[in-house]
């Protein structure tokens, strides 16, 4: 068979599709992910003691096993006890999970790095705690995580194609199909790999935008050293 | 409360951190538009004192009463009675991620609810008050440590508060920048401001206190005017410690 024919007419539309679905896993997941994130972080640091062990327990768990083990859980486990979830859906609230757990550190880091003047300071001008947490404390945690948590996100744009072992076809598992089909291994895990990049890629540079677009005066370095990430 | 120029009575206060008794009962009443200065040698309570009287620090026993309110046991209300105690710190507190305009404004929006627009007209006339207007779009790490202090003292001033408290205002700051933040102090107390500040500046004690209260050992050891402490010989202890810096200063 001829390579442009088999690269063009029957490789590149598959992975498109399931490119796509790598898409729809990681967006889904990202901004979750870093809700869950944020919660963690703030319930862990500033939250009355029973909520502050849950959330160091929750983290510790989620850390403490492999991920996929995590998703056969969702996707298997799960309607043993009569919830039963989409192979779509158990993969992205696996992800949601891992990528808020591991998110939450880098939060939480980046909270402890701030001065205890600021928090001080938004108390006397009469703000709540939860207000001066929001207003004061995390801008500026959210700022000094962005390395963290972009390198979290480039985890999880890689830990996406774990959805195959779920049957979601994407990306990677879309690849491995046609590979398996016409045995071009070669060929398709290049091409597979080359998405990936593509990914990645484009957000490393997002993130330099980001990061030179938040910088503040005194508080960050400039974009700069972004490259330096991947 | 009987007399009604009292603006904040401060009663018994006493506070400790684990076997050390910071406070040991302090009590001084605040009259409307007076400004007060504490000094005395450093450790002796007097920021700690600061920090009871809007909360920041839990006083172990005693009460603060803010224009005839109770601020302690006031529970969730001490966010309202915060508002109404302004509080300059030491090292300026600025909130690092904002520029001057939006730390100015930013408890007017959040706390009191102010139309965003409205609350920035009110941080540029504060920030004009201390003559920061120019430099209302730039960083806290972009202004000198005075012109720092000075947005910081426009931050307190814009909530309006009954009072405000400066713990060690200049103290972060060479005599040059302490000389421009002083000035911006001795305006508003003759403005008629309610201050209550911790200081140092022995100078400034003298010229705009109408008491100065010396304290040592967690209590008030004497108190009076500046005239009564520098003449009157009964107040001993306080002229010594002034004696000290007048070596120093050479004035």
């Amino acid at each position: 068979m001829d390579q442009s024919i088999f690269l063009f007419d029957i490789l590149l539309p598959v992975l498109l599709e399931g490119f796509i679905v790598t898409i729809k896993l990681i967006v889904l997941t990202a901004p979750f992910g870093l809700i869950l994130g944020i919660l963690l972080a703030v319930g862990r640091v500033y939250g009355p003691k029973p909520i502050s062990l849950l959330c160091k327990g929750v983290v510790a768990f989620i850390k403490g096993t492999p991920l996929l083990l995590m998703l056969f859980i969702l996707y298997f486990g799960l309607p043993s006890i009569g919830i039963t979830l989409s192979a779509f859906v158990a993969s992205v609230v696996g992800f949601i999970m891992c990528n808020g757990a591991y998110s939450s550190e880098y939060i939480r880091g980046a909270i402890s790095s701030i001065k205890e003047g600021q928090i001080i300071a938004a108390q006397a001008l009469g703000m709540t705690k939860m207000q001066a947490v929001r207003n004061i404390i995390l801008p500026q945690a959210l700022i000094r995580a962005i390395p963290g948590l972009s390198n979290e996100f480039i985890y999880l744009i890689k830990y996406s194609s774990l959805a195959y072992m779920l049957t979601v076809i994407e990306l990677t598992g879309a690849g491995k199909m046609v590979a398996t089909k016409y045995f071009e291994f070669t060929t398709v895990f290049l091409m597979i790999g080359i998405g990936y990049l593509i990914l990645v890629t484009i957000t490393t540079i997002a993130v330099m935008f980001i990061e030179r677009k938040v910088a503040v005066p005194g508080m960050t370095q400039s974009g700069r050293h972004m490259l330096d990430i991947l | 409360m009987e007399n009604t120029d009292t603006i904040l009575r401060v009663e018994n206060i006493h506070k400790s951190f684990g076997d050390l008794e910071v406070l040991k009962g302090v009590s001084f009443d605040v009259k409307k538009g007076e400004t007060i200065c504490f000094i005395g040698p450093s450790g002796t309570g007097k920021s700690t004192l600061l920090r009871c009287i809007n909360l920041l620090t839990q006083p172990d026993q005693g009460s603060v009463w803010l224009g005839g309110e109770e601020v302690t046991n006031s529970g969730k209300q001490i966010n309202h009675f915060r508002q109404r105690i302004g509080m300059v710190f030491q090292n300026f507190f600025l909130f690092d991620h904002l520029t001057a305009v939006r730390n100015v404004e930013i408890a007017l929006i959040k706390v009191k609810g102010m139309k965003p627009k409205e609350a920035r007209e009110k941080a540029l006339e504060e920030l004009r008050q201390v003559g920061m207007e120019d430099w209302a779009e730039h960083y806290p790490a972009e202004l000198s440590g005075g012109q720092a202090q000075r947005v910081s003292i426009a931050r307190a001033l814009a909530m309006d508060p009954d009072v405000i408290l400066f713990d060690e205002p200049t103290s972060a700051l060479d005599p040059e920048l302490t000389r421009e933040v002083l000035e911006v102090m001795k305006k508003l107390a003759l403005a008629g401001m309610t201050m209550i500040v911790v200081t140092h500046e022995m100078g400034f004690a003298c010229s705009v206190a109408n008491r100065i209260m010396f304290m040592e050992y967690g209590e008030i050891i004497e108190q009076g005017s500046p005239q009564e402490l520098m003449s009157d010989a009964k107040f001993e202890r306080c002229k010594n410690f002034i004696g000290q810096f007048d070596g120093v200063n050479g004035d």
